[in-house]
C-alpha cells in the first residue's frame, strides 16, 4: 500500500476510535480527566520503557493503563478528601506529567523518545514504523495498535452498551438498580487510556484531546439518540482526519496539528449552524417567539 | 555541592531568575486563589494551551523573537480562549469542562501547525520558541528576566488595588451587581489579570504546566485557612517557594527543564498541607478522632460503671 493511504488509514482509525470513545466522556462531563489522563499517558509509557527495557506496544499498553486508572483514582480520591473536582485534576495530572518530563530528560540518552514527538506525535513516520506480529505480513505498528484497540472498545462498548448508557445519563438510577457504576467508570478510563496510548504514537498527547472531545461536541449538538451520537462522532473523527491530512500536505504544515484545527473549524460550523441546537437556530427561533 | 549552590546563588543572572520566578510564583498563587474559589481553575489551563498560537503569529507577524511582542500576542489569543470558553457555554448544551477541554486542544493543534511555518521561515530556527512549551528559566538572561519580574510585580500590584471589588464577585456575585459594581469589566479583569500572569510564566514553567502553578499552591493554602486574605497570602507564599525552589534545582543539572521541578515542589507543598495543616489537614483529623473515640470510650465506660454499681446495689 502506498505511503499516502497508510497515513490516511490510521489517521481514520484513530479518529473513528477516539470519537467513539469521546460521546461517553462529553455525556459523563469527563472530558477534563480525559485531557488529564492524555497527559499522564507519557509518565506510563517512560515507566513502561524503564522497567521493560523495550519499546514494545504490549509493554506501552499496560503502563499507559496503569498510569490511567491512577490518575483517575488519584483524582477520585482528593474529590473525596473534599477538593473540588477540576482543581484535583489540575493538581494529579500536572504533577504525574512533571514527573514524567523529569524522568524523560533524566534517562534521556535511554529512552527514543522525545517529548516534542509525544506531545506532537509523528504521523509522518508511521508507515515505516513496521512489525511483524504472528503469521501477518509486516504493518505499520501504529495501524495494529490503533486496530486492536478499535475493537476492544467496539467490544466492550458492545457488551455494555445499555450499562454505560444508563450510568451516563442517571447514574443515580443505575446506582439504585444495582448497576456497579465505579467500576465502569474504570472500564471507561481503561478504554481512554489505551485509545490515548494508541492514538499516542500518530497524534500526540495534546491533539489526541481534540480527537475525543471535538467529535463528540459536534455529535452532541446535532442529535439527541445515543446511538446516531456515536455514528455521527465516528464519522466527524474521519472526515477531520482525512481533510486535515490534505489541508496539511497543501500547506506543508503539521498534520496531527492540522486534524485538531479541522476538528474545531467542525465543531465551530455545528456550533452555528446545527438545525436544532446552533446558534443561529435558536436566535431564529427565538425571534419566532417574540412576534407570536 | 556547597560551593556549587554558592556559585550559582552569587550569580547576578542567577539572582534575577530567583527574583523573577519569586515574583511570578507569588503572582500566580495569589491569582489562581481566587481563580479556585471561582471554580475556574482549569481556565488558566486552556489559556496557558492558547497562548501557543498566539507567540507564533506574533513571531510570523513582527518577525522577529522580541519577548515583549511575543507575549503581546500570547495575551490576545489567551484573552479570546476563554472568552470562546464562556461563550461556549452560555449559548449551547456543550457543559464546561467539554468546552474546556475543546478550546484547550484546539487552540493548541493550531499552534502546532503554526509552529511548523515558523520553523519554515528562515529567522525562525525554532529552537527558541520551542521552549516555550517546557519553560527554560535557568537560561533567560537581562531584560527577558527582567520584564518578567517587572510584570509580575505589576500583576500583584493591580490585584492588591482591586481585591476588596474581587472578593465580593467571587462570594457573591448577584450581591456585587446589587452594589453597582460593573461586574462584566471586573470579570474582564480578572480575566486579564490571569491571562497575563499564565503569558509571563510559560517561558520559565512552559504552557502545559503552567496550569499546576495557579492550582497547586491555593489549594495547598486552602488548607489552612478559612479567610480569603490569609489564603491568598499563604497561596503567594508557597507560589515563590516553588518557584524558588524549582529554579535552584534545574540550575544544577545540565538540560533539566525548570517547570516540571516546580510543579513538583508545589506538589510537595500540597502534600504536606493535605496531611498535616492544622484542623483540617487529614493526619491532625485522624488524631483528634482517635482522641476523641477515646474519650467516647471512656464516657461510657463510666456510665457502664455506673450502671454495674446501681444494679449491685
Amino acid at each position: 500500500m502506498s505511503y499516502e493511504s497508510w497515513i490516511l488509514i490510521v489517521g481514520s482509525l484513530a479518529g473513528v476510535t477516539c470519537g467513539i470513545t469521546g460521546c461517553f466522556l462529553i455525556l459523563r462531563k469527563l472530558s477534563m480527566l480525559a485531557d488529564a489522563i492524555s497527559h499522564t499517558v507519557l509518565l506510563g509509557i517512560v515507566l513502561a520503557f524503564i522497567v521493560s527495557q523495550s519499546m514494545s506496544g504490549i509493554y506501552m499498553l499496560i503502563g499507559a493503563v496503569v498510569v490511567g486508572l491512577l490518575t483517575a483514582v488519584g483524582v477520585q480520591m482528593l474529590h473525596h478528601a473534599g477538593i473540588q473536582e477540576d482543581a484535583s485534576i489540575g493538581v494529579v495530572f500536572t504533577f504525574l506529567f512533571a514527573v514524567g518530563v523529569i524522568l524523560i530528560t533524566v534517562f534521556a540518552d535511554d529512552v527514543h523518545l522525545d517529548v516534542d514527538h509525544a506531545l506532537m506525535g509523528e504521523i509522518t513516520f508511521v508507515p515505516w514504523d513496521l512489525v511483524q506480529w504472528g503469521f501477518l505480513p509486516e504493518l505499520p505498528k501504529a495501524f495494529l495498535m490503533l486496530s486492536t484497540v478499535l475493537v476492544i472498545n467496539l467490544v466492550i462498548i458492545g457488551l455494555f452498551y445499555k450499562e454505560l448508557k444508563i450510568t451516563s445519563f442517571d447514574p443515580q438510577m443505575a446506582a439504585a438498580i444495582g448497576l456497579p457504576v465505579l467500576l465502569i467508570h474504570y472500564l471507561l478510563m481503561g478504554l481512554v487510556s489505551i485509545t490515548t496510548v494508541a492514538s499516542f504514537d500518530s497524534v500526540g498527547a495534546i491533539l489526541v484531546v481534540a480527537m475525543l472531545i471535538a467529535p463528540g461536541a459536534s455529535a452532541y449538538l446535532l442529535t439527541n439518540k445515543l446511538s446516531i451520537m456515536l455514528l455521527l462522532s465516528a464519522l466527524i473523527g474521519v472526515s477531520a482526519a482525512v481533510i486535515g491530512y490534505y489541508l496539511a500536505s497543501w500547506l506543508d504544515v503539521s498534520i496531527s496539528g492540522s486534524m485538531a484545527t479541522v476538528n474545531g473549524i467542525i465543531f465551530a460550523l455545528v456550533f452555528l449552524f446545527s438545525p436544532t441546537k446552533g446558534l443561529l437556530s435558536r436566535k431564529f427561533t427565538m425571534k419566532k417567539l417574540k412576534m407570536d | 555541592m556547597n560551593d556549587l549552590l554558592r556559585m550559582i546563588l552569587l550569580d547576578a543572572n542567577t539572582q534575577w531568575v530567583l527574583i523573577g520566578t519569586m515574583l511570578l510564583g507569588i503572582a500566580s498563587g495569589v491569582l489562581g486563589g481566587i481563580a479556585l474559589l471561582r471554580k475556574q481553575s482549569l481556565i488558566g489551563d486552556a489559556v496557558a494551551h492558547a497562548a501557543l498560537p498566539g507567540i507564533c503569529i506574533a513571531f510570523l507577524l513582527s518577525g522577529e523573537k522580541s519577548l515583549f511582542v511575543l507575549l503581546i500576542g500570547a495575551t490576545i489569543t489567551g484573552l479570546l480562549a476563554a472568552y470562546s470558553i464562556q461563550f461556549i457555554i452560555s449559548s449551547s448544551i456543550i457543559k464546561e469542562d467539554a468546552a474546556i477541554c475543546l478550546v484547550l486542544s484546539v487552540f493548541f493543534g493550531f499552534g502546532i501547525v503554526l509552529l511548523t511555518k515558523v520553523s519554515q521561515t528562515p529567522s525562525g530556527n525554532k529552537s527558541g520558541l520551542d521552549d516555550f512549551i517546557f519553560g527554560q528559566a535557568a537560561s533567560l538572561v537581562g531584560n527577558d528576566v527582567k520584564l518578567m519580574a517587572g510584570a509580575a510585580a505589576v500583576l500583584i500590584f493591580i490585584t492588591a488595588l482591586i481585591f476588596k471589588e474581587l472578593k465580593v464577585l467571587t462570594f457573591d456575585p448577584s450581591f456585587a451587581k446589587g452594589l453597582g459594581l460593573p461586574t462584566g469589566l471586573l470579570n474582564f479583569l480578572f480575566l486579564s489579570l490571569l491571562v497575563a500572569a499564565v503569558v509571563v510564566g510559560i517561558q520559565a514553567v512552559g504552557v502545559i504546566l503552567m496550569a499546576a502553578l495557579l492550582i497547586t499552591p491555593a489549594i495547598a493554602a486552602r488548607y489552612w485557612t478559612n479567610s480569603l486574605s490569609k489564603m491568598i497570602v499563604i497561596s503567594g507564599i508557597f507560589g515563590a517557594l516553588s518557584g524558588m525552589a524549582g529554579t535552584l534545582i534545574s540550575t544544577l543539572g545540565e538540560g533539566l527543564p525548570t517547570g516540571p521541578f516546580i510543579v513538583v515542589t508545589a506538589t510537595a507543598l500540597f502534600l504536606i498541607s493535605m496531611l498535616f495543616a492544622p484542623e483540617r489537614g487529614l493526619v491532625t483529623k485522624w488524631i483528634k478522632r482517635i482522641a476523641n473515640n477515646k474519650q467516647l470510650r471512656n464516657n461510657k465506660l463510666l456510665q457502664g460503671e455506673k450502671r454495674s454499681g446501681y444494679h449491685e446495689l
